[in-house]
């Protein structure tokens, strides 16, 4: 049996995973703190890339289904978190019936369609729904926070699966999933990186008012660390030229960075810490995949332009 | 068999359409008999207690219910007893006092069983508590040495409230409390409770919902 690339750079990541484990295991027999946080979130990291992984050998349709659930898991964190009327149950239910269709979209390579199902149909149907309540007392938040919340928690993570069904081009011959290996590497490794910076170095706080810990050493740590890795990597799994890799190297950080504040607004605005309890040491699954929010979108579309 | 299958199809459900966040799930009794007292806001309230048990235990673990509405046709009768494990009580005023409404309940707890008690008495508006009524306070009173377990949860109202039937996932809070003994008065009983449960659903800010 003769390895493809994009099973190397699988077996990348376990080795990554495997040399960080020892590494906080070292640290938490060393220290006299408590770092029980810290080991949590390292089991919890085995555990999701092992799902990652095994989605990722089995077959495209069951990966595309795993990140429908993703979808379904936090978009269910993000209406439980925020405040919601009786009376738009039926409406909340609809929101939730447009998962299974986008990712259907997926799943049928119709990008058309893909590309306007949410921010078009559902955008218009919502609010049409939303009359049957014949309740005119808080229209705007609740149509407002309900079309926020499926372009968050679906449509945006949906472009996440939508690079996996591109196929492979001359550059490269991982097509699709080797682009999407790129993209969650990249993004959560960057989310470690910058959390491991402003540990490390942290004085001077960014943005204060929304996240108090985050620094700017922090945040260029990571720019400039998961640039490094998106120039080495890019080459092994990508179709991309040395400029563009450089370009995504830039962009996925940059944008990760700003997924991540964002649900930070969000959480700080409804006065929570974690948007949920589903994985341990880590918060909720939005804590974990608010980065991607924003980084998913964006690498698709820059991919689809020069690429496809 | 039946009941087994049953409820593994509820964890299953229960796992993926509403997803539980459990506090303190070590403080449930492990054996009988005790009493897990808790609020009513669904009809999903007695399934996700029971999702919350072992399956090798679900024989032992028996929810009280109204027996005018769980008992109300032979077809429901049977399956509230033998599927769900119901054990039926009458509501006040339904039927000539010929016997304790509660006998069923004390012959449960005789056998070591582990009774879920609502003692609302209905499920009301959702997510919002009433005030409880004394029946537990007679089950404590007879079986003092029985430890009664609070649990307040929340969501689940929210999910599937008292006349609908469209099950809108959310993921849901079960924040359980130390257990409480009876303490040889009803009233000061009652008031230990009903301050259980306002400290339990006090450790959280949850969503407005209205």
């Amino acid at each position: 049996m003769t390895l493809a690339p994009i099973h190397w750079a699988l077996i990348g990541i376990w080795a990554i995973l495997i040399a960080a484990s020892l590494l906080v295991y070292v640290i938490s027999r060393r220290s006299s703190k408590n770092l029980q946080e810290l080991v949590q979130r390292t089991q919890s990291w085995w555990v999701m890339v092992a799902i990652f992984t095994v989605a990722f050998l089995v077959s495209n349709t069951v990966s595309v289904v795993v990140f429908g659930l993703v979808s379904f898991l936090a978009l269910k964190e993000y209406f439980s978190m925020i405040p919601t009327r009786r009376t738009d149950r039926r409406v909340l239910f609809w929101a939730y019936l447009a998962i299974p269709i986008q990712y259907f979209w997926v799943y049928d390579s119709y990008y058309g369609m893909f590309a306007v199902f949410i921010p078009v149909y559902m955008f218009l149907f919502l609010p049409f729904a939303t009359l049957f309540t014949q309740r005119t007392d808080g229209f705007l938040r609740a149509v407002g926070t309900l079309n926020w919340g499926l372009m968050l928690c679906v449509f945006a993570i949906s472009h996440a699966a939508f690079l996996l069904i591109l196929p492979p081009t001359g550059g490269s011959s991982s097509g699709g999933p080797g682009l999407l290996l790129f993209l969650v590497f990249l993004t959560q490794f960057n989310d470690v990186a910058q959390y491991t910076w402003g540990k490390l170095l942290g004085r001077h706080k960014i943005i204060p008012a929304i996240s108090p810990n985050k620094t700017w050493e922090g945040f260029l740590g990571g720019v400039a660390t998961t640039f490094c890795l998106a120039l080495v990597t890019a080459p092994l799994v990508t179709p991309f030229s040395m400029v563009h890799a450089a370009f995504a190297g830039l962009l996925i950080p940059v944008a990760g960075f700003v997924g991540d504040v964002t649900v930070s607004a969000l959480k700080r605005d409804l006065g929570v810490k974690d948007t949920g309890s589903l994985i341990p040491g880590h918060g909720g699954i939005l804590d974990r995949i608010d980065s991607l929010t924003y980084t998913a979108p964006l690498f698709f579309h820059f991919t689809r332009y020069f690429y496809y | 068999m039946l009941q087994k299958l049953f409820y593994l199809l509820v964890k299953v459900a229960v796992a993926f359409l509403l997803g539980v966040n459990v506090r303190r799930r070590e403080l449930l009794p492990a054996e009988g008999p005790a009493i897990i007292v808790a609020n009513h806001n669904s009809h999903l309230d007695t399934m996700v207690l029971m999702s919350l048990m072992p399956l090798s235990r679900l024989a032992e673990v028996k929810p009280v219910a109204a027996a005018d509405y769980f008992f109300s046709s032979p077809l429901k009768a049977w399956l509230s007893e033998h599927v769900l494990g119901i054990i039926p009580v009458e509501r006040k005023g339904r039927s000539g006092k010929t016997h304790d409404p509660l006998d069923g309940c004390y012959r449960a707890l005789e056998d070591g069983k582990i009774l879920i008690l609502f003692p609302e008495g209905s499920r009301g508006e959702p997510e919002e508590m009433t005030r409880l009524k004394k029946g537990v306070s007679f089950l404590a009173e007879r079986f003092p040495e029985c430890p009664v377990v609070p649990v307040f949860t929340h969501g689940l109202g929210k999910a599937l409230p008292k006349g609908s039937f469209l099950l809108v996932p959310f993921f849901c809070d079960i924040f359980v409390g130390e257990a409480l003994k009876w303490s040889g008065d009803r009233a000061a009983f009652m008031a230990a409770l009903q301050q259980r449960f306002a400290t339990l659903a006090g450790e959280k800010t949850f969503a407005p919902w209205e």
